[in-house]
């Protein structure tokens, strides 16, 4: 096991008397604020962004977790099922499920259960994303949207609308329900 | 009846005060050792979140410390009784919410050290460049934050903008930048991103020479020496007995290091120093981390230069939630994923303790299991309590302006001490 005991210095007396150590905080200051310079003429890559006109969205990953949403598949079926694995599992209890029958007289009769009612309550919300990890059936995902507002509590509820309407139609994902039942 | 006049002195309410005012100031004007309460905190920009000092003070020097903590206090051990263990990953990010990453990893490991399992080498050494991007990341901000409290803004910017990377690098990696949620009981939510191992090594070539620089501001800087040196003393055998842990016990010259003296994620496969301190007093605290970066860089290095490949999570089907791909498609894997999700992994009854060498100290998980999905009680040895218990030991003697170098020099975080 090594063990470095760290080193203690010893000042000279130009670096007590601030002499040296002046210069040297100097030429680091100064070595900074060319860099700056050269990053505001466009040859170095900038450290600040000026956001909200630019923004970091296209460096984020595809698996970034923002917003979670809802999706539809390319038949513009809701592709939750109503199983209400993810309201179990939403460690902050944000998910509230009211699962629905789909009538009989459906084009996707066979799917059976949809959601009546889908909320997720964003104030709650820890962006865990545990509920995209846990839905078998692909329909809840979370997005790239970070910047979530509302004027009131109520406001930072998301309903199904406005879930479905952030999500979007999601294609190239598993369709179970088209070919096999 | 001969008429008796008397006269009567009815002072107004002006007059009255004024005349207590005075007999007021006779007696307590000027008496030597009178003590003055100071509040400092919980709402001070040196106490780093919500602690709350109150000094008793005479004069200038602090005669009185006491320590009041728990303004965070969340409850995090009671929520762990309620849900099951996977649920509890995005909690621990919020403990030393400077080091999410390193907290991942240690709550994985000890659910795991409870199941029995072990994951694969490329598991592990993934849980390295965690932990050790998260120290780099955590040790920055706490010099940084130190130097800013002494009075050096400077260094703050240029570590914060290393820090920046890191947590580019975490949202490459996990999806966020600060609440990582990264590690699952049985491994990581996902594999390594392509690029990686060369963004990393790119960062690591960029932050060896800001190192050198706050190396330059700091070390030899007469007035940072002056503000730090022989301040906050604590030896040996203090350290020891206050159970304190991390870069502030080998500050006083103790070279104990879980991930060398218990070494866990294989990390005796790697070739790494412990630095420790002379004196234990700010000056050696801030080297000892100094250096612990300069330690981490290394170790970096040395895992991605032999990064298995493999699997990175444990190969038991039955603990864990099966390939999503099968699920999809499959009815037996949709059942057991639908018991997996529901019920938790099945924990065998006992009693666990794991502790992880965090940046900030021994991060501990004591597990108590009945069996079944849900911990009957999970306590969090939470380094930053028990570092901050010394306060009240340790101040008692220094002047006020000496406080924010000595709490600096501790770099505690209030997420995990209230937790
Ligand atoms: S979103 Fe997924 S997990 Fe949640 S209820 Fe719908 S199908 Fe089930
Ligand atoms: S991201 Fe996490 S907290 Fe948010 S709704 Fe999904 S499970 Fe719940």
């Amino acid at each position: 096991m090594a063990i470095i005991t760290v080193q203690r210095p010893k000042l000279a007396w130009h670096e007590k008397a601030f002499i040296s150590t002046l210069f040297k905080g100097l030429k680091i200051t100064l070595s900074h604020a060319l860099r700056t310079f050269l990053q505001i003429a466009g040859k170095k890559p900038k450290v600040t962004m000026e956001y909200p006109e630019q923004k970091w969205d296209d460096q984020l990953p595809d698996y970034y977790r923002g917003a979670p949403a809802l999706v539809t598949d390319e038949h513009e079926r809701e592709r939750c099922v109503s199983c209400q694995l993810c309201e179990f599992i939403c460690p902050p209890k944000a998910i509230t499920i009211t699962p629905g029958e789909i009538p009989s007289d459906d084009p996707w009769a066979k799917v059976e259960k949809r959601p009546k009612e889908f909320e997720i309550d964003m104030i709650r919300c820890i962006y865990c994303g545990m509920c995209e990890e846990v839905c078998p059936e692909q329909a809840i995902f979370l997005r790239k949207d970070y910047a979530i507002t509302g004027l009131s509590r109520k406001e930072m509820v998301h309903d199904k609308k406005r879930l479905y309407e952030i999500g979007g139609q999601r294609v190239g994902l598993v369709n179970k329900w088209n070919e096999l039942k | 009846m001969p008429t008796v006049t008397r006269e009567y002195e009815a002072p107004d309410v002006a007059a009255k005060a004024a005349m207590q005012a005075e007999s007021m100031e006779a007696t307590t004007s000027d008496i030597v050792g009178e003590k003055m309460v100071l509040n400092m905190g919980p709402s001070h920009p040196a106490t780093h979140g919500v602690l709350r000092l109150v000094l008793e003070m005479d004069g200038e020097i602090i005669t009185k410390a006491d320590p009041d903590v728990g303004f965070l206090h969340r409850g995090d051990e009671k929520i762990a009784e309620n849900m099951h263990y996977n649920q509890f990953v995005p909690y621990t990010d919020r403990l030393d919410y400077l080091a999410p990453l390193a907290n991942n990893v240690a709550y994985a490991l000890a659910c795991e050290k409870l199941m029995g399992w072990e994951v694969p080498e490329r598991g592990r050494a993934i849980r390295v460049i965690c932990c050790e991007l998260a120290r780099i990341s955590a040790h920055m901000l706490g010099v940084g934050v130190f130097a800013m409290d002494v009075g050096a803004m400077t260094v703050f910017l240029y570590t914060f903008t290393e820090r920046e990377k890191i947590y580019n690098l975490c949202e490459q990696l996990t999806g966020a930048r600060f609440t990582t949620s990264y590690t699952r009981v049985g491994g990581q939510v996902r594999d390594l991103p392509d690029g990686f191992v060369s963004a990393v090594r790119k960062f690591l070539d960029e932050l060896e020479p800001v190192i050198d620089e706050v190396d330059k501001l700091l070390t030899r800087n007469a007035i940072f020496m002056a503000r730090t040196q022989n301040l906050g003393v604590i030896t040996k055998q203090e350290a020891i007995d206050w159970g304190i842990s991390g870069p502030n016990l080998r500050g006083s010259g103790v070279a104990h290091d879980l991930r060398k003296s218990n070494p866990y994620l294989d990390y005796e496969r790697y070739d790494f120093d412990i630095p420790v301190g002379t004196t234990g007093d700010c000056y050696d605290r801030y080297l000892v981390r100094m250096e612990e970066m300069r330690q981490s860089v290394r170790i970096l290095r040395q895992v991605m230069d032999k990064l298995p490949g493999g699997p990175i999570n444990v190969a038991d089907a039955k603990g864990l939630l099966p390939k999503k791909e099968k699920v999809l498609m499959k009815m037996e894997e949709l059942i057991h994923h639908f018991i997996i999700a529901t019920q938790g992994i099945d924990a065998p009854p006992g009693e666990v303790y794991f502790g992880a060498e965090n940046p900030k100290g021994e991060l501990g998980f004591y597990i108590h299991s009945k069996g079944g999905g849900v911990p009957y009680r999970l306590k969090i040895r939470s380094p930053s309590f028990i570092n901050l218990s010394i306060l009240s030991k340790m101040i008692p003697g220094h002047l006020l302006s000496d406080v924010p170098s000595v709490l600096g020099s501790l770099d505690f975080v209030m997420g995990e001490c209230d937790r």
